[in-house]
């Protein structure tokens, strides 16, 4: 351990020698290192994590001499005589931190787990002034460390309930059962290996160089000269050293995007060129000596410049930037909508919304036996594999995508991003290669929510029933194609909300402006939709005069009844279920609002209600998952789980599903993770379809599995399989087998028994009209919101949420809560706070996401309303919590204001105007 | 490229006279703007300076020494009138940022969403100044005299804050607004300090405003009009507030910044003389 002891100690740059853990070291900075940076780099303590070098998230926190600092605001030279303290150190003797991680698994507390160290450590902090702290005082000192997947709430109760003691867990972990995540120890320790902590200590680094303009032409100044002139520099790269194709897009009919722009940059943080070089070098590395000269061209940055006159044109064949559009039609909804009673209408407006994983992408690279392999955070291993077969110009059998754990994703991780550079590094250089990206950096070139621009009209009859809905929207899908289709197909499928519209039209138009690619993120634009939807159904229900809720249930979709695409349903429509769950706190917290408000003159309260649903996988395209699962000889039971986990819990879910299956419990299994070389694909984590496609595929292969073995010694269905060393006993009844796996003959992987089965969701393509078969089954849900408003400020605080979440059947409850908590926590940030202006909000101190303080208490009520096609009756979920999260606090501000804001974010000086705006008009 | 970190004052000020340093403390400002480019100076730490860390009391006040974290004054035992610069000192950025940052570090970035600054005006802070010619003091408001210019000189550094009594019946208040909780750069804030006489009318009053000017400023007219009204009384005219020019930017616009700066002054004349807890704002 430790940095090479320098033996010339130098007078300017003298030894540091500090306590690290229980551990004396000793190491000798550069002026101006980073804490983080030595910690990490010098000393291999990769249980600091860094998420934005600058303070905004805390990842990295550290005690010093027992109080909570960001390592990576910290010089290392200040550590000097110190006593540095991290979260490995502490869980292996702190009683404390021993405590929290017990209790942060207990409770749910880590999903993707980037965050713990600096949850735990700051905790950690905390408890030793208090072992029974007040929530309040959670928030305060947890109140510097952002998490983008939880919700904060089961942080919190982890940290106040440490000092509990719950009974260890007895169940089996089979489907319905809460257990703690399969893979969460490894989080709570530390030991978790990210994109960030996988690269071998001799790999060189790598540095992107980047756009800074929304347009651009560029030349560059003689790079060979430049690399032989600059010290350390093993390779300049630019889009010549691309052997294959220079382009990659998720939908290979749309792809669009270049590795290395050539001679035009379209947007802000567009990759030009890429310089590797010794780490030493790369530490000190200097940009802005890069040989490249740019032009700014002109530029569109909004859809209204993009699409007029003479606007420049982005892709040649787009015209009027104009990428595609998607359309979906029942009905006459224009004929519909002049004759009906009743009609509202509105425009809706919203910005482009980041990620904000605290992992920014990170990987490395490496040649072995002359195949490429990718070490990268990511939710698509195969797809990447997809993307840099075409890049390389390799054989696929030549490259190997090995995902790191993923601190966080959200659907910006589905696209290619450090992986092409890492490879075309590597076989370069024939060396590993490594890079992280910078806090700014991931925020400049990765990809964002669509900002929307919509109209929508919606007409009913006097008894409530709607007759017509008419929505038109453009999305602003950024310089690359992305997964821009996918959201115009999306969302005029998703546009009506989960309710019977008998005269629709949709039509979503993605546009392209010089902006970073729009793409993928929880959602794929049917938040976006749900705001001018849910909203104007308020609006629409006040108009009538009918309770908002009760609008909601006459108009809810049921079994049976079409959809806007013209599917219907047998079974498994759990909307109405969801929203009449919400019944009791409807009534409730609207007479206590009233009540509040008739003594509160400035702060007033209202309360919201939304719904949403979301078809899971693909739209109307093939979607399959494929699990593998084996018995080696030994009696070890391995399930292949290639589902990505990005935090969601999929590991743990998949192998619920599949102990169940199979009929043993769920600690008996082994799992290997995704690895393109030896578990199948099981597709990319997005669409919320990991749970209901991979796990179908799961409980076919445990099935499988389950019917080989007992085919052998001829049992029955119902027999009991219990798995010993080098044998099977199977309990048929009264009849008892052995299976002795010496003697069953193994195959080349080690396995005597195994099982491959692939799940794809029934679906059809939609017609012209959009009419069809696009989802195998919808997730459904209605959540409420308490909001106050202090109506002069115009600050909007929610004060409570209650969800009901129809996910066919809970396979882990606890992760089911995870998941809403964790995406209201993101609805809530769109739409209060966020907003990526390029440019401007390139950070985590001007972009803004909720912190532990701004999540209020969150109810979840579970409705299990059973699919037909979901594995034990599951839907996905992911997805769907966070649409309706923002139209419910819209609804709710308006509830306590009487201002419906059409633009979020909902900052408090748009509210504030809008009070005002409305004061005048009175 | 070197790090120093002299422990004797006379050695810190020989070092920024004869190298070319940039100064760092709680490095929560230095390296945010540092971002990935590497440094073009050397580093002059200056938290392990002698006399540079902790709270004293003097005949003439309160000796603040530069390098003091936002923590530590949190934590201390003051007077109340500084019941204003020790919530602030809960606000700046999150218990981290608290536990690194210092008081001079955040007068010397000179922001103008600075969160110390608000309170030291009201509290008539002086800042004194280090250099090859001696000890200088001046006022806070003189120090700062825009974004990221103060009138510190080559060759000096900033050793202390020195804040003189104040009448012992005054109270401070904070109040600062955000889009969110913690980690929060202000839309606006405004400090108080706030004294009322045996009737209750306010018979001692400092108010300052930040996030609306380049500079942290007070509202001498206001304070003036502020003598003898009712605390629940007040009212904040725009001539008031006309010596402040907000501007308009992503987190509010400039017109809405002095509406809530107007009605940040009347509720935290109200915390200061009501009582009420101090929050996060």
């Amino acid at each position: 351990m430790g940095h090479p002891l320098q033996m010339d100690k130098q007078v300017l740059n003298p030894m540091t020698e500090f306590l690290l853990n229980t551990q004396n070291v000793s190491v000798s900075p550069i002026a101006g290192e980073r804490l983080s940076h030595t910690l990490r780099e010098g000393l291999g303590q990769r249980d600091v994590k860094v998420g934005c070098d600058a303070g905004d998230c805390g990842a990295c926190t550290v005690l010093i001499d027992g109080a909570p600092v960001c390592a990576c605001l910290t010089p290392t030279h200040q550590a000097e005589g110190r006593h540095v303290e991290t979260l490995a150190g502490l869980t292996t003797g702190d009683p404390d931190a021993q405590r929290l991680t017990e209790s942060f698994q207990n409770h749910g507390a880590a999903q993707c787990g980037i965050c713990t160290p600096g949850m735990m450590v700051s905790a950690v902090a905390l408890l030793r002034e208090t072992q029974t702290p007040s929530e309040d005082q959670v928030k305060d000192a947890l109140g510097g460390v952002l998490c983008r997947c939880t919700g904060y709430r089961k942080i919190i109760d982890a940290v106040v309930a440490s000092h509990v003691q719950i009974p260890a867990e007895t169940n089996d972990g089979t489907v319905g059962n809460s257990i703690r995540r399969l893979d969460g120890a490894a989080k709570v320790m530390g030991t978790e290996t990210y994109g960030d902590d996988v690269a071998p200590a001799d790999a060189l680094v790598l540095r992107i160089i980047r756009s800074p303009f929304a347009h651009a032409g560029f030349t560059f100044g003689d790079l060979q000269q430049w690399q032989a002139e600059t010290d350390g520099i093993k390779a300049v790269l630019t889009c010549a050293d691309i052997p294959g194709q220079n382009v990659f897009g998720v939908i290979p009919d749309f792809a669009d995007q270049p590795v290395f722009a050539e001679g035009t940059a379209r947007f802000r943080g567009e990759a030009v060129a890429a310089v590797v070089g010794r780490p030493d070098v790369m530490q000190v590395f200097d940009a802005t000596s890069f040989p490249v000269e740019w032009s700014e061209l002109p530029s569109a940055e909004t859809v209204a410049t993009a699409t007029a006159p003479l606007a420049p044109q982005l892709h040649s064949g787009r015209d009027n930037n104009l990428m595609c559009s998607g359309f979906v039609q029942q009905g006459n909804a224009e004929q519909t909508l002049t004759a009906a009673d009743v009609c509202v209408e509105g425009r809706f407006q919203t910005g482009f919304v980041e990620h904000a994983y605290i992992e920014p992408e990170a990987g490395f690279a490496q040649v072995n036996d002359g195949r490429i392999e990718v070490h990268a955070c990511t939710q698509a291993p195969v797809m990447d594999l997809d993307g840099l077969e075409i890049i390389l110009g390799m054989d696929r059998k030549d490259i190997r995508i090995v995902p790191t754990e993923v601190g966080g994703g959200f659907g910006s991780k589905l696209d290619l991003s450090v992986q092409p550079y890492l490879a075309l590094a590597a076989l370069k250089t024939g060396r590993p290669v490594r890079i992280t990206y910078s806090r700014s950096e991931s925020m400049q070139s990765t990809t964002k929510r669509h900002p929307s621009d919509i109209r929508l009209t919606i007409g009913a009859s006097r008894d409530g029933r709607i007759q017509g809905f008419d929505f038109s929207g453009d999305f602003n899908t950024g310089a690359y194609a992305s997964w821009g289709p996918t959201v115009s197909n999306r969302v005029p499928v998703h546009a009506s909300g989960p309710y019977r519209i008998p005269n629709y039209r949709a039509e979503a138009r993605a546009i392209h402006t010089h902006n970073p690619p729009s793409g993928a993120f929880r959602g794929f634009g049917v938040p976006q939709a749900a705001i001018a939807q849910e909203s104007l159904f308020d609006e629409l229900a006040d108009k009538l005069g009918i309770d908002r809720l009760q609008f909601r249930l006459l108009n809810a979709l049921e079994d049976n009844a079409p959809t806007v695409c013209g599917q219907v349903f047998e079974q498994g429509v759990g909307v109405k279920a969801c929203l009449q769950a919400l019944q009791p706190a409807w009534d409730n917290e609207r007479s206590a609002a009233a009540q509040f408000n008739e003594t509160s003159k400035i702060h007033k309260r209202g309360v919201g209600i939304a719904a949403g649903w979301y078809g899971c996988g693909n739209t109307s395209l093939p979607n399959p998952s494929t699990i593998k699962s084996g018995v080696r000889s030994d009696g070890t039971v391995v399930l292949h789980q290639g589902a990505m986990d990005i935090g969601q819990g999929a590991n743990t879910v998949i192998t619920q599903i599949f102990a169940t299956a199979l009929g043993i419990p769920v600690q008996q299994i082994e799992r290997i993770g995704a690895d393109t070389d030896v578990t199948p694909d099981a597709g990319k984590t997005s669409a919320s379809r990991q749970t209901y496609v991979s796990g179908s595929a799961a409980r076919l292969s445990g099935l499988a599995l389950r019917a080989t073995i007992l085919k052998r010694v001829n049992a029955s269905d119902s027999a009991k399989l219990e798995f010993g060393a080098g044998i099977i006993r199977v309990v048929d009844g009264r009849d008892e087998h052995s299976v002795n796996l010496s003697s069953v003959p193994q195959d080349d992987e080690g396995y005597v028994f195994r099982a491959q089965e692939t799940y794809d969701p029934p679906t059809k393509p939609l017609d012209k009209n959009g009419q069809g078969v696009p989802y195998a089954q919808f997730g459904y849900c209605a959540q409420l919101v308490v909001v106050e408003v202090d109506t002069i400020l115009g600050s909007v605080t929610p004060i409570r949420f209650v969800a009901a979440h129809d996910v066919g059947k809970a396979i882990n409850p606890m992760l089911v809560e995870g998941q809403v908590e964790g995406g209201i926590a993101q609805g809530l940030g769109m739409a209060l706070m966020e907003e990526y202006i390029p440019g401007r909000t390139e950070n985590l101190h001007d972009y803004l996401i909720p912190t532990i303080g701004d999540i209020p208490p969150i109810e979840t009520i579970i409705v299990e309303v059973p699919d037909a096609h979901g594995p034990y009756g599951a839907k996905g979920l992911g997805e769907h919590v966070l649409i309706p999260t923002a139209p419910a606090i819209l609804n709710a501000i308006k509830d306590a204001t009487g201002v419906r804001l059409t633009q979020i974010p909902a900052t408090p000086a748009r509210v504030r105007a809008a009070i005002k705006e409305l004061a005048n008009d009175n | 490229m070197a790090y120093f970190a002299p422990t004797a004052l006379n050695d810190a000020l020989a070092m920024i006279g004869s190298e070319d340093v940039n100064i760092i403390a709680g490095g929560t400002d230095v390296f945010p703007a540092q971002g990935q480019a590497p440094l073009q100076k050397g580093l002059l730490d200056v938290t392990r300076i002698d006399g540079l860390i902790g709270l004293q009391w003097g005949p003439d006040g309160l000796r603040i020494g530069a390098a003091t974290c936002w923590s530590e004054i949190a934590r201390a035992d003051l007077p109340e009138y500084f019941a204003g610069l020790q919530a602030a000192a809960r606000t700046v950025g999150s218990v981290q940022i608290q536990n690194s940052g210092t008081i001079a570090g955040n007068i010397c970035n000179a922001s103008p969403a600075a969160d110390g600054m608000p309170p030291l005006l009201t509290l008539g802070a002086e800042v004194e100044i280090s250099g090859p010619n001696g000890v200088r003091r001046m006022p806070v408001e003189d120090f700062v005299t825009g974004p990221r210019q103060t009138q510190l000189r080559a060759g000096e550094l900033v050793t202390a804050i020195h804040i003189p009594a104040l009448p012992g019946h005054s109270r401070g208040a904070f109040e600062k607004l955000g889009s969110r909780t913690y980690l929060v750069i202000s839309i606006t804030m405004v400090a108080v300090v706030i004294g009322c006489d045996a009737t209750g009318c306010i018979d001692f009053a400092r108010v300052a405003v930040g996030s609306c000017s380049p500079v942290a400023q007070r509202l001498t007219g206001l304070e003036a009009d502020l003598i003898g009204q009712m605390p629940q009384q007040v009212t904040v005219t725009p001539d008031h507030m006309s010596p402040l020019a907000p501007i308009t930017d992503i987190r509010a616009d400039a017109g809405y910044r002095l509406d809530a700066a107007a009605e940040q002054i009347v509720r935290a004349i109200h915390k200061a003389t009501h009582g009420a807890p101090l929050t996060n704002g």
